[in-house]
């Protein structure tokens, strides 16, 4: 067992995939001799040497390209998108080449990628390097999107993400990079489409993601102390979507509430919503409610971003007046 | 001096079926064109009548297991990798016996089988992606090269110069290949861009050498090539050439191209490859008869091709939830 930053853990995670198979490969900007901006990727350089820990210019269209064409013919690798912002500036290569590549090609090629970024708000940076995507690559037919919690989860999500035959959208949550925990020794290896029950309550269910879930878990420590109990599920990946779990444990408690960094309209709760409306209607016992940033660009200022983005209050006061309704 | 009668009879075998190519070419695009007047290509379709030297010469010079990065303008490229003219018909009939078993298109053909990875129709998205080919063959220590293709409307898209600059720092074993047929869609290049060679003249700015060859002569394209993936194969990293050349019809399907003055397509059509090329293999003694013989071949070829398209299945839902994922599958939940 070690204490692990979530920081450290991406390195940790990374280094046992390149361990492991030597077509894993690294690219992105100020990944190898920096260490990363957000410091993520430091050691890597040391360890694989600068054939697997490359540097690229600030491309981020040749970035997730050369991903792309490393991928089909051969190589694991992963590339960095410093912020998620900044897919605005590559998304084509995302969305169109990489998403629908293999579908267009009748299965003749594959793309065993992972994309990971910085993402979401918590760090005062203002609108254009701090917005929660999740929803941007969900929506995407082709891309599977996972968005770790915690240091663990970053290792054995990463794990899962590398060895996955898919491309893989990998979200870091900037705000929980200094966040840390105790993490077992050894290989950690996870699988794709599993969300994790982190807390049993009869009262509602929570869904929460990324940086959502340690406030999420907050939340329903406070509520506790009101005599409100509820079940905590950290969704981890959003696809593929682990319904089973989630349509399961809101028949079992009545109610659903998603806590979700991504701005407000069609946010990820908004298709688990749909979900459970089709096909669990008759279970639920109140409205579905969702607690997300409001549909604005994030502001900059500490005092206006911590307005924005779902805090425990809000969590846990939102949650305990739709239960009282 | 038998090595050299060796040699000159190598390239003449090598020339004929550099014109063989072309022949086939021009006979597939022109049925595609006739197959569009009678409404069975659907959707879009962009031609390479005019601009089949450059393919011809250029898949001439290329190994088996090098890499062809084509555009949507790409039936031309995917076919002068030796892929059978069936798939590709029945690809832009949409039907099952298609390339991709009609989930491409024509503007997405790709063989993987032949090296040919794929057709991408958003203008400069695949030089990026090339050399990420070139990336992983330069890493696994093949002799791999990527070939990418593109129009003269590519250069001045963000990802043309991004891939150039990368592709020159890297050292990358790619070959960029821009054709310029002088029209970008319905606007004059020279109109819209700030130098005269759109790809020619924005060498320098990667430290590579300007490379313009006439893309009308299959004879100098190949050299061209010849030499630029040697290079690539020797580790001494990219080339850029900028192949002049000109469509014979419009940018797509839609498009009769009726804003070309009428003068430069008189004088381009005086330029046209195939005869021009034919002449030139009658002067070093190929006889007409085989000549003849091979182009009522490739004239079979069609006819069969266009037989075997028609008469393919349409494509059913069983391929509809196919292959989103490498499992085969389209689940995006459990």
């Amino acid at each position: 067992m070690a204490q692990l930053t979530f920081r450290e853990a991406i390195a940790r995670g990374i280094a046992q995939e390149m361990r492991r198979d030597p077509t894993v490969v690294m690219l992105g900007e100020d990944v190898a001799a920096a260490g990363g901006v957000f410091k993520g990727t430091v050691g890597l350089l040391d360890e694989f040497g600068p054939r697997r820990v490359r540097d690229t210019p600030i491309s981020e269209q040749a970035i997730l390209g050369a991903a792309m064409g490393a991928a089909m013919t051969g190589l694991r690798p992963i590339a960095e998108i410093m912020f998620s912002d900044f897919f605005a500036v590559c998304w084509d290569i995302v969305v169109n080449e990489i998403a629908k590549s293999r579908y267009m090609t009748d299965g003749q090629v594959s793309f065993p990628l992972v994309i990971r970024s910085g993402n979401g708000g918590g760090l005062r940076f203002g609108a254009q390097h701090s917005q929660s995507v999740e929803n941007w690559a969900m929506m995407i037919p082709g891309l599977k999107v996972v968005v770790p919690a915690s240091a663990r989860d970053v290792i054995g999500l990463m794990a899962a993400a590398v060895r996955d035959p898919d491309p893989v959208v990998f979200l870091e949550a900037k705000a929980l990079y200094p966040t840390k925990m105790d993490v077992p020794d050894g290989e950690i290896v996870d699988a794709l489409g599993v969300a994790r029950v982190l807390r049993n309550g009869d009262d509602a269910t929570v869904l929460a993601l990324g940086s959502m879930v340690p406030r999420t878990l907050a939340a329903a420590e406070r509520l506790a102390g009101e005599g409100i109990s509820v079940t905590v599920i950290d969704v981890r990946s959003l696809i593929p979507l682990d319904t089973a779990t989630i349509l399961r444990e809101v028949a079992r408690t009545g109610r659903l509430f998603t806590v979700e960094e991504n701005p407000r309209v069609l946010g990820w709760g908004a298709e688990i919503a749909a979900v459970v409306s089709e096909e669990i209607f008759y279970d639920l016992d109140g409205p579905i409610v969702r607690i997300t940033t409001p549909h604005i660009p994030l502001p900059a200022a500490d005092a206006l971003e911590d307005l924005a983005i779902p805090s425990v209050e809000r969590i846990a006061t939102t949650i305990a007046k739709a239960l009282s309704d | 001096m038998t090595s050299t009668q060796t040699a000159g009879s190598t390239d003449l075998a090598r020339q004929v079926a550099m014109y063989r190519t072309q022949v086939a070419l021009r006979a597939f695009e022109t049925r595609a064109y006739d197959l569009f007047l009678e409404n069975l290509v659907k959707g879009t379709s962009h031609l390479s009548l005019g601009q089949e030297a450059i393919a011809a010469g250029v898949a001439a010079a290329m190994a088996p297991d090098d890499w062809t990065f084509a555009t949507y303008r790409g039936h031309a490229h995917t076919l002068a990798r030796g892929v059978p003219m069936t798939p590709v018909l029945a690809e832009l009939l949409g039907r099952r016996n298609g390339l991709m078993r009609g989930k491409g298109g024509s503007m997405h053909l790709t063989s993987v089988t032949h090296g040919v990875m794929g057709s991408y129709a958003v203008i400069g998205s695949h030089l990026p992606i090339a050399c990420g080919a070139a990336w992983s063959a330069q890493y696994r220590g093949t002799d791999q090269v990527a070939v990418c293709f593109f129009g003269d409307g590519t250069t001045n898209i963000g990802a043309f110069h991004e891939a150039l600059n990368f592709a020159a720092i890297w050292h990358l074993p790619v070959v960029f290949v821009c054709e310029n047929n002088l029209w970008m869609e319905y606007t004059r290049t020279s109109e819209v861009t700030a130098v005269a060679h759109p790809a020619a003249d924005r060498a320098s700015a990667y430290g590579l050498e300007p490379i313009l060859v006439d893309g009308n002569d299959a004879d100098a394209v190949y050299e061209v090539a010849r030499t630029a993936l040697a290079r690539a194969r020797a580790g001494q990293g990219p080339s850029l050439i900028e192949a002049e050349t000109y469509r014979h019809g419009g940018h797509s399907r839609a498009d009769p191209g009726t804003y070309r003055p009428d003068d430069e397509v008189e004088a381009w059509l005086a330029r046209d490859p195939l005869p021009m090329y034919r002449a030139r293999l009658a002067a070093s003694g190929v006889g007409e008869d085989e000549l003849a013989a091979l182009e009522a071949q490739v004239a079979d070829e069609v006819e069969e091709a266009t037989r075997e398209a028609r008469a393919g299945e349409q494509p059913g839902e069983d391929l509809l939830f196919a292959d989103v994922w490498a499992d085969g599958g389209s689940a995006w939940r459990n």
